[in-house]
């Protein structure tokens, strides 16, 4: 029995069911009464649990109500607590007393979905933004998603801070760099940080409700442009929660393939974050240094499996590239010329004093607050949590690889660079195990078509971190709702704690060394 | 020490112009250099914006900055802000919620405004298609000179699509 099982059933009793119907076991799923949402939330807590997200679904097809979500997880154990909402009287008492990453995920299900999490501090709009019409719900089944909106007049209240001094930096949502849009609000009394509030949903694309309107098959291609940067992670993680609807079993092959395109999308992306993150602490040395070799890691992928990014590559049932003999040989050598001139770099990153000056110390996310916010991945391991869940969770082949997972506790830049730097040689490492063992064989199965009303759930350590998905199918076994967590989803509000009582000059820093997703985060 | 050492180990790695790119920069014109040289002062200054990509456009405009495609070597930057920016290179689609900053920077941005549509998304909207939270193609919103498909375009059709526009706005010169 486990160990969250057991709270629910302590906390609770009778009154929580729990079915094996949904997610096909691989994780627990219980549907508890209306009002013993907070109560569960409150048992969770007390063992230490985390928040991993909470959503809703509409399943009016299925001739019920609202359906709203809580999935926790503690160590290598995920369970999903489930309340049922009559149509007509759409609210839930919230917990975000309880959990602090709720507080966004209640927005969102109020502003997209139209239910209230009662007691709830907060309830601006969230993702929607104030010049949207106030009952457009456009996850609910009742609004067209081909639909367009009129804008009517309204104003976002910002919070603001008063005092001798104090005054206000708008930051957005077009930015100086070469990046995503989102608008950053700073009290500031001369350069400290007093607060920053974000504001994202800039970047909002319907992605949750396009997926409503695809094929089981199709909708992997929109999964792998989530978020572009983390493309294999995302669909992979997005077949992974199909398949553990269908009860397709992966070829062997094909799933160290998996994991070879997942480590090697951690390297480049590690490599480009290191490199930008010096840059930005005027270190351009290191930017041209590391995109050169990220660089010539794309054109590998390139030739090897056809996209740079390994786009579309990861496919339900399997993948739709391969490798052979001189493909291995070719990403042996690159790997050991990489880890090579990596080193040398990592030598210069070491010893630069003025470098260490600007990136120790800065933008500091202890670790009380990263676990109180839940975050995940590289943001978490940088403050002291120690989250993988290639460790705690492995799907294949990670149930035989050996990860060793790097974890520091200082919570600064430095930290969360250092991170970075500690799981490039891991992945390389990685990278030639599973090409010195890749067993043979073919690399697709049939996926096949979930049966109607049934759950799927998956989690993929991307390189930013855990990615989870969670899908339902409907009536005529179609998609009902596929809900995507970015780790961008809590990470957002760790950049939050980190910059206060920061200097403004060393946001684009501490923002860069997050470098959190704002298109997985607004969806 | 150590990092003149790599910097004299590293060399210069940027590669010449790949055929295909030499090619369109012969068919945009002969004088495609007197053009940025005479009507832009030697350099083109860009402004990236995201209209509502899935960043995966944004690494490849990352990628044509690095050392390999070193998109300087053409005059070709990135600037800070729209007010001194010759092109706007916009990656899409253009979601409801950036539809008013996109038509506010290129408000910003003074003549001759190019316009470059970067990605499937950014050309017809993509994947992503039109819905209510997408408007589709750039080109729904502001003016666009030329479109570059891909998913997401390569850095070698990133840097042909810039010059093309250039080419494109003074056929003549």
């Amino acid at each position: 029995m486990s160990i969250l099982k057991n709270a629910i059933l302590s906390a609770i009793g009778t009154d929580a069911t729990f079915e094996g119907r949904n997610c096909l076991a691989s994780i627990d799923f219980c549907i508890v009464p209306r009002g013993k949402f907070a109560d569960a939330a409150r048992a969770m807590k007390k063992t230490n649990a985390l928040l991993v997200a909470e959503w809703s679904a509409d399943e009016s097809p299925f001739g019920r109500g609202f359906g709203v979500f809580a999935c926790y997880r503690w160590g290598a154990e995920y369970l999903i607590v489930k309340i049922e909402l009559p149509y007509d009287d759409p609210i839930f008492a919230s917990i975000t007393d309880e959990f602090l990453p709720a507080y966004r995920f209640e927005r969102q299900i109020r502003s997209l979905m139209g239910i209230v999490p009662v007691g709830h501090p907060d309830l601006r709009p969230w993702i929607k933004f104030e010049d949207w019409p106030e009952d457009a719900y456009p996850l609910r089944k009742t609004f067209k998603a081909s639909q367009t909106m009129p804008r009517v007049p309204g104003v976002y209240k910002f919070v603001r801070a008063e005092g001798e001094g104090v005054y206000e930096i708008p930051v957005g949502p077009v930015h100086a760099g070469i990046i995503e849009p989102g608008h950053f609000r700073f009290q500031a009394v001369g350069e400290d940080i007093l607060t920053l509030e974000e504001r994202l949903g800039y970047v909002h694309k319907g992605i949750e409700k396009r997926f409503e309107s695809f094929s089981w098959e199709e909708a992997s291609r929109l999964a792998g442009r989530v978020s572009g940067d983390t493309t294999v992670a995302h669909s992979l993680a997005y077949c992974m929660g199909l398949e553990s609807m269908t009860g397709c079993v992966v070829p062997e092959r094909a799933n160290w393939l998996r994991a070879l395109f997942l480590e090697r999308e951690r390297i480049a992306n590690h490599l480009g974050d290191i490199g930008a993150i010096c840059n930005d602490a005027a270190f351009a040395f290191m930017l041209y240094q590391c995109s050169r070799l990220k660089e010539s890691m794309l054109r590998i992928n390139h030739t090897l499996f056809g996209h740079r990014y390994i786009m579309d590559r990861i496919i339900p049932g399997g993948v739709a590239a391969d490798i052979d003999e001189d493909g291995k040989e070719v990403m042996l050598s690159e790997m050991k010329k990489l880890l090579k001139e990596f080193n040398r770099l990592v030598d210069i990153y070491e010893e630069n004093a003025s470098l260490e000056d600007r990136v120790r110390d800065t933008g500091i996310l202890i670790s009380e607050k990263a676990r109180e916010m839940c975050a995940v991945g590289i943001v978490a391991r940088a403050s002291g949590l120690n989250l993988d869940c290639r460790l705690q969770h492995p799907f294949p082949p990670y149930d035989r690889l050996r990860v060793n997972v790097p974890v520091l506790i200082s919570g600064d830049v430095h930290a969360r660079a250092w991170v970075r730097i500690e799981e490039i040689r891991e992945s390389v490492r990685i990278i030639r195990e599973i090409l010195n063992t890749i067993p043979s064989g073919g690399i697709t199965a049939e996926a096949g078509i979930p049966a109607p009303d049934t759950s799927g759930f998956s989690a993929v350590e991307g390189w930013r971190g855990e990615i989870v998905y969670w899908l339902q199918s409907g009536p005529k076994s179609e998609i009902n709702r596929c809900m995507v967590r970015d780790p961008s989803g809590v990470n957002w509000l760790g950049l939050e704690q980190a910059v206060l009582g920061n200097i403004v000059p060393d946001f684009p820093l501490c923002n860069k060394s997050f470098n959190q997703s704002y298109s997985g985060h607004d969806l | 020490m150590k990092i003149l050492k790599q910097i004299l180990r590293t060399g210069i790695v940027t590669e010449p112009l790949s055929s295909d790119v030499r090619e369109a920069i012969k068919e945009a014109g002969a004088g495609l250099d007197e053009v940025i040289r005479k009507r832009f002062r030697g350099s083109l200054a860009i402004r990236h914006v995201d209209a509502g990509s899935c960043n995966g456009c944004e690494l490849e405009i990352h990628a044509i900055n690095n050392p390999i495609y070193n998109c300087e070597s053409f005059g070709i930057h990135f600037t800070a802000s729209p007010r001194f920016a010759d092109m706007l290179l916009v990656t899409g689609p253009v979601t409801r919620n950036m539809e008013i900053a996109l038509s506010r920077t290129y408000a910003a941005t003074p003549p001759p405004k190019l316009v470059v549509a970067a990605g499937d998304c950014g050309c017809n909207g993509g994947i992503f298609g039109e819905s209510y939270a997408s408007l589709g193609g750039i080109d729904k919103v502001i003016p666009v000179d030329v479109y570059i498909p891909g998913c997401p375009p390569t850095p070698t059709a990133l840097l042909r699509g810039i010059l093309l526009a250039v080419g494109s706005r003074y056929p003549g010169l």
